[in-house]
């Protein structure tokens, strides 16, 4: 299941990182050894194994819902790279 | 005192400083003193708080004078870059978050803060905890005390070095894969990685977050035990940190180990395993048999798909963890004609070679049709390898295996090639695939003389147990006390 040029392309626009000229032969390389290595997985039967995604039995955590303090509209905003009167400033999306 | 204060230890400190025989003041003055002359030999801080460390002492000073004090109460420690700490610089070692700084304390700090200790500074690591070696910091790699062609290991590379080098008294580091034991055996330190969820993840930043846990590194055993007491317990903050009670960690420390059972797992001393590195731990085992532990041999039959297993699942939860740094609430952006270009212009150049990998590995894993054949698999069969601890603990009370199948490498050796890279961690990512605790305790070295370290894997919640060995281990060798020529 060897990645192709152009799927590391496709995956690095989902993942929303763009590919210098020379890293793409790179990328591509390096991405096809490491899911080659991670193959030696099929080896394995899983047939009914169960995946394990969690390894502490713990059900869900619910808390009381009341009013607490929480960020300040100023600290929420402190480190935003660009703000207009209270909100997060991006380029004009349409 | 004959000895330099920089040079003590957590446990030989806090008794002087109760005592009012030292001065908080004047520890972390020294400190901040050898840092400023000798960090630029080793890269391991990369925000130093002189400030706020000095208020810090003062106020301890002040509440050790009234008796108010804590056994961390004047403390001078240091934090790996990747937890965040109310107003002080957290880079995560990133360009992208090269001047964020936090609008609150991780759960852990803020332990920490309540006890009394000091906060020196943030240190090295590799970017977003990713790495084996602090080679990938955006702020340029740390090199091992022992010797500055080295690398300390990582990714929690810059603490070990610090602790090893008496540039703190102590610190945490995270592990994901082994982040913690790793660079604690390549620095000649001690470090601990608990149960997952046993201390609170809040305020870390994510990068395996079914994986990753805050730990101590330290000078010596019972300095671990002792911060681990001040961080574990539940948070309501962290809806994966268990509500179980925190035991005394220091209380059954120097118990006998007679009658113990220690099991050593056979897959863990096959190829690769360095010939110098199997000497030091098999010499270790038999400290350990002299001490009254019974050696066992144990078998955990998929531990050679723990490696494969690890970089689905890690880099999987990275892709989704790290999709928030977009260059809009926070941290770095690189602006673009539209939004789109913001994004990919902020992200390509935010984020390092290695994280770029990875982000790109998890979301082409995940991506749909390849769900089923990766990421689930991988979880599958993290079911197994977890199934292989529980049954090897019916038979042993520990486990004991090397930390790294090498003693440190050099810089630059493995860089090129990531996936040598990710083979180094064999021997400690399935600790964290389990959930289980492991600790590196100082064994020996290498006829280059550089650290090698014994780890110690225990059932969940066995934190108490595993320290008990490696104090045992310890209080039988003085590994531990011998310090790097810096």
């Amino acid at each position: 299941m060897a990645l192709s040029r152009e799927e590391v392309l496709h995956v690095a626009e989902l993942a929303r990182l763009s590919l210098r000229p020379e890293e793409v032969e790179l990328f591509t390389r390096q991405l096809n050894d490491i899911l080659a290595y991670v193959q030696k997985l099929e080896e394995l039967d899983t047939t009914g194994v169960a995946p394990l995604a969690h390894v502490i039995p713990l059900v869900n955590a619910f808390r009381e819902d009341v009013v607490r303090e929480g960020l300040s509209p100023e600290a929420a905003l402190k480190n935003a790279p660009a703000r207009e009167e209270g909100s997060f400033l991006v380029p004009r999306v349409i | 005192m004959t000895e330099p204060l920089y040079r003590l230890s957590i446990s030989r400190l806090a008794p002087l400083l109760a005592r009012k025989e030292l001065s908080p003041v004047e520890v972390t003055a020294q400190l901040l003193e050898r840092i400023k002359e000798r960090n630029g030999e080793l890269n391991a801080y990369l925000t130093v708080d002189d400030a706020g460390a000095l208020a810090q002492a003062r106020e301890a000073e002040a509440r050790l004078s009234r008796g108010e004090g804590t056994p961390l109460t004047g403390i001078p420690l240091a934090l790996k870059d990747v937890m965040t700490t109310k107003g002080l610089r957290t880079t995560c070692a990133s360009r992208i978050l090269e001047n964020f700084l936090p609008p609150f304390d991780a759960t852990a700090v803020a332990h920490l803060r309540r006890a009394g200790a000091v906060i020196l500074g943030k240190t090295n690591m590799d970017e977003f905890a990713m790495g084996s070696s602090t080679e990938n910091s955006a702020f340029g790699p740390t090199h091992n005390p022992w010797h500055r062609d080295y690398i300390p290991g990582g990714s929690s590379g810059g603490s070990a070095a610090a602790v090893a080098a008496d540039l703190c008294i102590g610190a945490l580091g995270s592990d994901t894969g082994g982040s913690i034991r790793q660079p604690a055996s390549h620095c000649g330190v001690v470090g601990l990685k608990p149960t997952y969820g046993r201390v609170s993840r809040y305020g870390l930043v994510a990068y395996g977050s079914s994986l990753d846990q805050i730990g101590p590194i330290t000078k010596e055993v019972r300095d671990a035990a002792l911060l681990l007491q001040a961080i574990a317990g539940h948070d309501p903050k962290d809806t994966t940190s268990v509500p179980e009670p925190v035991p005394d960690y220091q209380a059954g420390l120097d118990r006998e180990i007679q009658g113990l059972k220690i099991g050593v797992p056979k897959e863990y001393f096959g190829q690769g395993l360095d010939p110098e590195v199997e000497a030091a731990i098999r010499a270790a085992l038999k400290i350990l048999a002299e001490r009254g532990a019974e050696v066992l041999e144990v078998s955990l039959p998929h531990t050679e798909y723990a490696v494969a297993t690890y970089y689905l699942v890690a880099v999987a939860e990275a892709s989704s963890n790290l999709a928030r740094y977009d260059g809009v609430k926070y941290g770095f952006r690189a602006e673009g004609r539209s939004l789109m270009e913001t994004y990919l212009n902020t992200r390509t150049q935010g984020f390092g070679a290695e994280v770029r990998r990875r982000i790109m590995l998890g979301t082409y894993t995940l991506s749909a049709g390849y769900y089923d054949a990766y990421y689930k698999k991988g979880s599958q069969v993290r079911a197994m390898i977890r199934e292989d601890f529980g049954r090897a603990f019916q038979t042993c009370s520990l486990i004991a295996c090397p930390v790294s199948p090498t003693p440190a490498f050099r810089l630059g050796e493995k860089l090129a090639d990531p996936l040598t890279m990710y083979l180094s961690d064999i021997y400690t990512i399935s600790a964290n695939l389990a959930g289980i605790p492991g600790i590196s305790v100082p064994c020996g070295f290498s006829s280059k003389g550089l650290p090698i370290g014994l780890q110690l894997l225990g059932p969940l919640f066995g934190e108490s147990d595993i320290l008990q060995a490696a104090y045992a281990f310890e209080q039988a060798t003085d590994f531990h006390q011998r310090k790097p020529p810096f």
